[in-house]
């Protein structure tokens, strides 16, 4: 079973290939079940392959599809690469993908770029396959490239609108400045190990460097910026708030579940490098402590229902950079994972509430929802419930509560780490019941204009039971002890070093995280149902920082400031091209001298003699003088 | 036997090739300026054979009969080329002959 | 000898001489032919008797016979002369003489002011040109072989007359019919 590996992102592909080329002729129905046939196919083979590799405890199974290039030395082939890391992202992509692609096909029913939808969709889930199954840099680097592309192609899916294709021209031109660095990091990989086989990097680097060397440092950030933004961390996050313009699902499966953790995928994947270089891995965690903070603080003040999932996005995502940081190697894949299912639920929660509210997006527009979409406000409190991990029943709790636990007590760890996740976790479960209180509680404010459906309602329900119950699959010492999903990574990724005397502490730590994350619903409770008045009161008398955070702290502004505006202005001033000038002189000179010369052209052959002639006196006399 | 200094015999060719110069530029008759070429096309290979027989080497007299031949084939095909001026212009005017002027 | 080679300067200088100063063409090319007879004489004084005979037949022969040849065929009449008189008074003279003796006088100061050395008094016969000219030159004598094939080729080509048709359906105007 093991060796139809390639056929998982072959068969999206050929979806797509399908979609692109009968786009005019298919039906919408036809374009739905290849759409979402091949997705499903392809997480049918996941788990059989999955039940294989778990029950003959495979390490690692390569599949070299074919030879891509070889050029002096260096050989890249369109090969597989499966371990336990590439499975639980294969996992997550195909069986979340499958949903999202049923999903869409109710809500994108009354769309016109219906079969373009599902073409750019499966694109996205076969570049996203071949980024994780890659076994070279290189294959790995099309797939970054590959859902880079489809993310765009996505964003702007309803080019008729200017915003749209401006917010996609934003995100693949942030991303893109990641992407130079991570294609810089792949040719010094390159210079330095002649190869961009990642197995064959991680065997050789410890050997080839000692911890703390320049090289691996630089290569190691270089690799950081790639994953800074791809996955919307400081300072390359302010794309991903704007790419809410595209629809829902794409939100869900692409900026949410997906394509925005690649960036944990690759450090997490390149770790060995990171171990070696722990100046950059420090870097990783403050990078994500700081992220998840002011992505936080940004999420408590946006109206928008999709920009606070958003916010919420780039402020989970910090936490896995904080774990991987700390060198919490599994924990920070278990939370992509329970974060990959909750918060695509919560962004297919709130696609529907946006259909069904005539595409409003201000929240505070809608409330009163609870009871005309109770399936959608269960799930979606459910999604909410393991945002903001509620202790014991959601699976984010399990996740979440790992980090903060190891953000203490790791040796990497530090009590700054803890107190920002520990603050982060707070403000977590502030805005997640606020949007959850405002949006669902409270008097309807707009009519309803269509109930979503069954399809909408299975995909639903099936992402709200996986965030309840896929926490259960790690639990801590003090409760139950189940350790599946780490030692399924064991062999891939090191376990955490625990700082000495640590230990004990974590039930103290789990205690304190679930009080904040209570504490926060409370707040929640106490500012949006029970005296409505307070919450802008607060917001009146510290407008100012009201402000900042709504902005999402003025970046855009900032880059506004600092990118942008020379860039426009240097090419205000080099707008006739310095460079060309040059050459158009050339050719005005030489234009100038033909027209001038020219009318010695006289056509007088005897003229032509004498010049001649004038020219071997002016040379033999001049060979004289020069001479003597 | 008695001989000739060089430096003489390469007067005389410069002399000659001088003569040729002038009379190529001041005649406008087309015939008249071949036959002023050829007069400077035997003072170059004088000059060839003067060279030649200061080294005592026969590559002088080989170049000689380099530019004899290709006098011959110049003479032959500029003969052509006047035979169509005069036809075309009905002169022999090299002046008449400027359709080419920039 | 050195009399012999001095006499004959002279003559061939004042040929030319003749030759350039000549308004009918037949007679400047009569006076081409006495140069060219006079610089063979050279030839043959610095020993190239090969060449100077050949001096005598292609140049003065069969290239001047060429010339009057063509002359003949252009059927000049005493016109040609008149007109000949009247393009070479005036002027024209003065700026392609100065330039001219300006050469000249450069070239005699380079010649005079080097050391003069003596002409080798070997005779270089015909034998020693032959073994030259299809030994190390025999790259050249080829590529002579394809320049007169040209020659002849282009001649042929430019020598024809082509037909002037000035319309259709109107008679041939042109006397030069082949």
């Amino acid at each position: 079973m093991i060796h139809l590996l390639w056929l998982i992102p072959t068969l999206p592909f050929l979806g797509a290939l399908i979609l692109v080329l009968t786009s005019s002729s298919i039906s919408r129905r036809a374009a739905a079940i290849i759409g979402c046939s091949t997705i499903g196919l392809a997480a049918l083979i996941t788990v059989l392959i999955g039940y294989e590799f778990l029950a003959t405890h495979t390490e690692a199974y390569r599949h070299v599809a074919w030879n891509w290039f070889a050029v002096s030395g260096l050989s890249v082939g369109f090969s597989f690469h499966l371990d336990a890391l590439s499975l639980v992202f294969l996992f997550v992509i195909t069986f979340v993908g499958f949903f999202i692609h049923l999903y869409s096909v109710a809500f994108m029913h009354d769309d016109a770029g219906f079969t373009r939808f599902f073409a750019y969709l499966n694109l996205f889930v076969c570049a996203m396959l071949i980024l994780v199954l890659a076994d070279n840099l290189v294959l790995l680097y099309l797939g970054w490239e590959g859902v880079g592309l489809c993310s765009y192609l996505l964003i702007g899916f309803w080019y008729d609108e200017e915003k749209n294709g401006y917010a996609a021209r934003k995100a693949f031109i942030m991303t893109r400045v990641g992407d130079t660095a991570l294609a810089i990091g792949l040719f010094m990989l390159f210079g330095v190990f002649h190869t961009l086989d990642i197995q064959e990097i991680l065997t050789q680097a410890p050997k080839l460097w000692s911890p703390g060397t320049q090289t691996a440092t630089i290569i190691a950030f270089l690799l950081l910026g790639g994953a800074v933004g791809k996955s919307a961390q400081l300072p390359l996050q302010s794309w991903l708030p704007d790419a809410m313009a595209g629809p829902s699902p794409v939100s869900a499966l692409i900026h949410a579940a997906t394509m925005v953790t690649a960036g944990v995928y690759l450090i997490a994947r390149m770790h060995g490098i990171y171990e070696l270089a722990p100046l950059a891995q420090l870097w990783v965690g403050i990078i994500g402590a700081v992220t998840l903070l002011i992505a936080g603080c940004s999420a408590l003040t946006q109206n928008d229902l999709k920009r606070v999932l958003a916010y919420s996005t780039i402020s989970q995502i910090g936490y896995m950079f904080l774990a991987l940081g700390i060198g919490a190697w599994s924990a920070a894949v278990f939370h992509f994972m329970i974060h990959a299912f909750f918060k695509a639920l919560l962004f297919l929660g709130a696609g529907t509430v946006i259909w069904a509210l005539h595409h409003e997006h201000d929240m505070f527009k809608m409330g009163g929802l609870r009871k005309r979409m109770p399936v959608v406000y269960w799930t979606f409190l459910i999604g909410a419930g393991s945002l903001a991990a509620i202790p014991l029943v959601t699976a984010g709790f399990y996740s979440k509560d790992q980090i903060l636990w190891l953000a203490w007590a790791s040796a990497k760890g530090s009590p700054w780490f803890f107190i920002a996740a520990l603050t982060g976790a707070f403000i977590t479960s502030v805005y997640t019941f606020r949007m959850v209180f405002v949006t669902f509680f409270g008097a309807e404010k707009t009519h309803t204009a269509h109930l979503p459906g069954k399809l909408m309602h299975v995909a639903l329900m099936v992402l709200a039971v996986l965030s309840l119950v896929g926490g259960f699959i790690e639990l801590p010492h003090t409760f139950g002890h189940v350790t599946l999903l780490s030692d399924l990574l064991h062999p891939i990724l090191p376990s955490t070093v625990l700082r000495a005397g640590a230990e004990s502490s974590e039930v103290l730590i789990q205690l304190i995280a679930a009080t904040v994350a209570l504490s926060g619903v409370l707040l929640a409770y106490i500012f949006y149902i029970v005296k409505p008045s307070l919450a802008d009161e607060i917001g009146s008398s510290c407008f100012e920082v009201h402000q900042l955070w709504y902005a999402g702290w003025r970046f855009d502004a900032l880059y506004n400031l600092l990118i942008v505006r020379p860039f426009v202005w240097v090419s205000t001033i080099n707008k006739r091209d310095i460079i060309d000038q040059f050459y158009t002189g050339l050719v005005t000179a030489t234009e100038y001298f033909g027209k001038t010369f020219s009318r010695t052209q006289t056509g007088v052959l005897r003229w032509y003699i004498m010049g001649i002639t004038a020219g071997a006196v002016i040379i033999l006399t001049l060979s004289l003088f020069i001479n003597r | 036997m008695e001989t000739v200094a060089v430096e003489y015999g390469l007067i005389l060719a410069g002399t000659l090739f001088a003569l040729g110069l002038i009379s190529v530029l001041v005649r406008r008759n087309i015939i008249f300026m071949l036959i002023s070429v050829e007069i400077m096309l035997n003072a170059a290979g004088l000059a060839f054979i003067v060279a030649g027989a200061r080294w005592g080497q026969a590559d002088g007299q080989v170049m000689f009969i380099f530019i004899i031949t290709m006098a011959a084939a110049e003479v032959s095909v500029g003969l052509a080329l006047i035979l169509q001026i005069y036809h075309q212009l009905k002169t022999l005017d090299s002046d008449a002959a400027d359709k080419m002027k920039g | 000898m050195q009399a012999t080679f001095y006499i004959a300067s002279a003559v061939a200088v004042l040929a030319t001489i003749m030759v350039i100063t000549r308004y009918n063409m037949i007679h400047a090319l009569l006076y081409l032919v006495i140069s060219f007879l006079a610089v063979a004489i050279v030839f043959f004084i610095l020993g190239a008797p090969f060449v100077a005979a050949l001096e005598v037949i292609v140049y003065a022969g069969a290239i001047v016979v060429l010339i009057i040849f063509a002359i003949m065929m252009l059927n000049l009449k005493e016109e040609a002369v008149e007109q000949e008189r009247i393009w070479f008074s005036g002027n024209t003279w003065i700026g392609p003489g100065v330039l001219s003796v300006i050469l000249l006088g450069e070239l005699i100061y380079i010649l005079v002011s080097s050391a003069s050395p003596e002409v080798s008094s070997r005779v270089i016969d015909a034998r020693d040109v032959g073994l030259s000219l299809y030994g190390p030159y025999i790259i050249g004598v080829e590529l002579c072989g394809l320049l007169l094939m040209s020659g002849i080729v282009g001649a042929y080509h430019l020598g024809r007359q082509k037909k002037k048709v000035v319309h259709r359906f109107l008679e041939q105007t042109d006397e030069w019919k082949q």
